[in-house]
């Protein structure tokens, strides 16, 4: 019979108080898990992909969408841009290197890409089976769209034009020739491939001249964006500005971009976190009002405990234990609850071919913090019914009627 | 044994209690007697350590109790003195064995499985052991009471009307588990009662006066 027994047998006394209290705590604590590890992993996956890339070369219209579309590979392009501009601003001595991106297509949802193998290297992605494709018509997918699609390599996948799940297939089929392995950031969700091939899908490569009408000609080639290396920290200062002042082009800083789409996500994930920190204030008023009126009912056993030999710290102690397994229920339960959100979250996204991925099986530090909030929130709720075990007066209170 | 000496108490300058000097051997049976409000209960906290006097010594089964600290007062009581009150507190979340077992941990001493065994044995509860106190009778929830004062073989029991709300038939049969308990572990009984039926049971007697204001 020690005070962990005890207290235990006095949550189980008032099954309905306790699991309300244990649900409040779990709804709170969970819509701050689910707050912590959704922006911890947004923030991580925005600059994950955003590594390595200065600035983003595309057709005029928003930065924000140019840096989503073609960084993120979450919003439609903003257009193309003709081949022997973006050749032009690649030789600009103010560019060390650039990477061609052709977008634009998509299968199941997941986007192809056209590029090159130095958009596999700036992620750093290596192949888990077969090798990178080295003409048109053969395609290497990320490791989320070949798990997700059960492909693998010798299998075929149809371009879709658009790049939403649905949209009419068009071309020949592509054949898968390589899968890479999982990590490489937002290669992970896409479908890689030669620019050509792309073009090919579009009825756009030189062999396609032929079967024209009389009278139509071909147009030039292009491409969908190009991302940037500057070959000093001053060109990506000056470069973007005098790309958008003096040409057709747009340039767009993905680091100053992600900074403005943080601030308007960080609206949303303040107001998650005040619902968040409401829910725990309404749980700790909860766990207090129980605890209290607990004490209350309890006082003839309190006394009775005292008579019995229990010194005044004991009762106290009781109720602080009390406190904290109501804090610990309902923080191990809103954990539970939150990151298995934040994993059904992920895989419902996964399926549907986006490139930001989340997952529930991971530990933000920023969670301690939440541990040692809530048992110090249940602690100090069981403190004023505490004191009023520790004061309990043994004669007054076994003489009273 | 219990030995008092010029022991007075009162409540907001109104005298309760005016003790002259009054001792009752180890093993021995002390009987006190009288009316509501004639400082019964007020003598018997006194004895129990829970209710510091205004003047006198208090010697229980060897201690000097308000010379004591506050926490050792409640160890000593814990191992040394058995409680029955008129109102039973049974703790109501804790079945009839952990209500027993309570009493050795609270007092920080080993709780024993055979020591509760035989308590519920003695008391004819060896079945009702996992009941709680709601579901067992009025009999039997004082006969828990009794076995709950008694688990740590105290030195002294002490009874506060522990009869007063039964009919003839049960108050023998809960005098005769008093003294027999008492008697089975050595220990100086008190009761304090308005009862006159149970006076014959006691060497000792001692009759407290109304206080008129």
């Amino acid at each position: 019979m020690n005070a962990l027994q005890l207290a235990l047998a006095y949550l189980r006394q008032r099954p309905l108080a306790t699991a309300l209290n244990v649900l409040l705590l779990a709804l709170g604590v969970a819509t701050i898990t689910v707050l912590l590890l959704f922006s911890r992993q947004v923030e991580r996956n925005l600059a994950a992909g955003a590594e390595g890339v200065d600035f983003v070369i595309g057709a005029k219209g928003s930065p924000l969408q140019l840096i989503l579309s073609s960084v993120y590979h979450l919003d439609t392009p903003t257009g193309n841009i003709p081949l022997a501009e973006a050749d032009s601003v690649a030789a600009h001595p103010a560019v060390a290197s650039v990477i061609p991106l052709a977008l634009g297509d998509s299968y199941h949802g997941f986007r192809i890409v056209g590029t090159d193998s130095t958009y596999v290297a700036l992620y750093g992605g290596r192949l888990s089976a077969g090798r990178l494709w080295s003409g048109p018509g053969e395609v290497v997918l990320g490791a989320r769209v070949a798990e997700a699609e059960g492909l693998g390599v010798g299998a075929a996948v149809v371009s879709e034009h658009g790049v939403s799940a649905g949209a009419a297939e068009h071309g020949e089929p592509l054949r898968v020739v390589g899968v890479l392995a999982p990590g490489a950031a937002v290669l992970d969700g896409l479908i890689l491939t030669a620019v050509g091939t792309v073009w090919a899908v579009h009825g756009l490569s030189p062999e396609h001249a032929a079967d024209l009408p009389p009278g139509f000609e071909l147009p030039p080639p292009q491409l969908t964006a190009l991302l940037v290396e500057a070959s000093s920290p001053a060109a990506v200062a000056i470069f973007p500005r005098w790309v958008n002042a003096e040409t057709n082009l747009m340039a767009a800083v993905p680091a100053v971009e992600i900074q403005r789409l943080l601030r308007l996500l960080g609206v949303g994930f303040a107001t998650l976190r005040l619902f968040g920190v409401v829910l725990l204030a309404a749980a700790a008023l909860g766990v207090f009002i129980a605890l209290y009126n607990a004490m209350r009912e309890r006082r003839y056993d309190l006394a009775v405990m005292r008579s019995l030999g229990a010194s005044r710290a004991k009762l106290l102690a009781l109720v602080l234990l009390e406190g904290l397994l109501l804090a610990g229920l309902g923080l191990a339960a809103g954990l539970a609850l939150g990151h298995a959100t934040v994993e059904a979250l992920g895989r419902l996204a996964a399926g549907d071919g986006t490139t930001l991925a989340l997952t529930g099986r991971t530990w933000a530090p920023a969670e301690w913090g939440l541990v040692a909030l809530i048992l110090g929130v249940g602690l100090a709720a069981a403190l004023l019914p505490g004191l009023l075990a520790y004061r309990t007066d043994v004669a007054r209170t076994l003489a009273a009627p | 044994m219990i030995a008092l000496h010029d022991v007075r108490h009162g409540y907001g300058g109104l005298p309760v209690l005016d003790l002259p000097d009054l001792t009752v051997p180890q093993g021995g049976r002390l009987l006190v007697l009288g009316p509501s409000g004639s400082g019964k209960s007020t003598l018997l906290h006194v004895l129990a350590g829970v209710l510091r006097p205004d003047a006198g010594r208090v010697e229980v089964a060897g201690g000097d109790l308000y010379a004591m600290g506050e926490h050792a007062r409640d160890r000593f009581r814990g191992k040394h003195l058995g409680l029955v009150f008129q109102r039973l507190h049974l703790i109501g979340a804790l079945t009839v064995a952990q209500n027993l077992r309570l009493a050795p941990a609270l007092a920080g001493l080993p709780v024993e499985a055979a020591r509760v065994r035989d308590v519920l044995a003695a008391l004819d509860l060896a079945d009702r052991a996992d009941a709680y106190p709601h579901q067992l009778s009025a009999g039997q929830q004082q006969r828990v009471a009794i076995g709950r004062a008694v688990m740590n073989r105290p030195r002294v029991l002490l009874a506060d009307e522990p009869t007063a709300s039964l009919d003839d038939r049960r108050t023998e049969a809960v005098l005769a588990l008093l003294l027999e308990q008492a008697e089975t572990n050595g220990a100086t009984l008190v009761v304090a009662t308005h009862d006159r039926r149970i006076m014959d049971a006691f060497e000792h007697r001692l009759v407290l006066e109304e206080v008129l204001a």
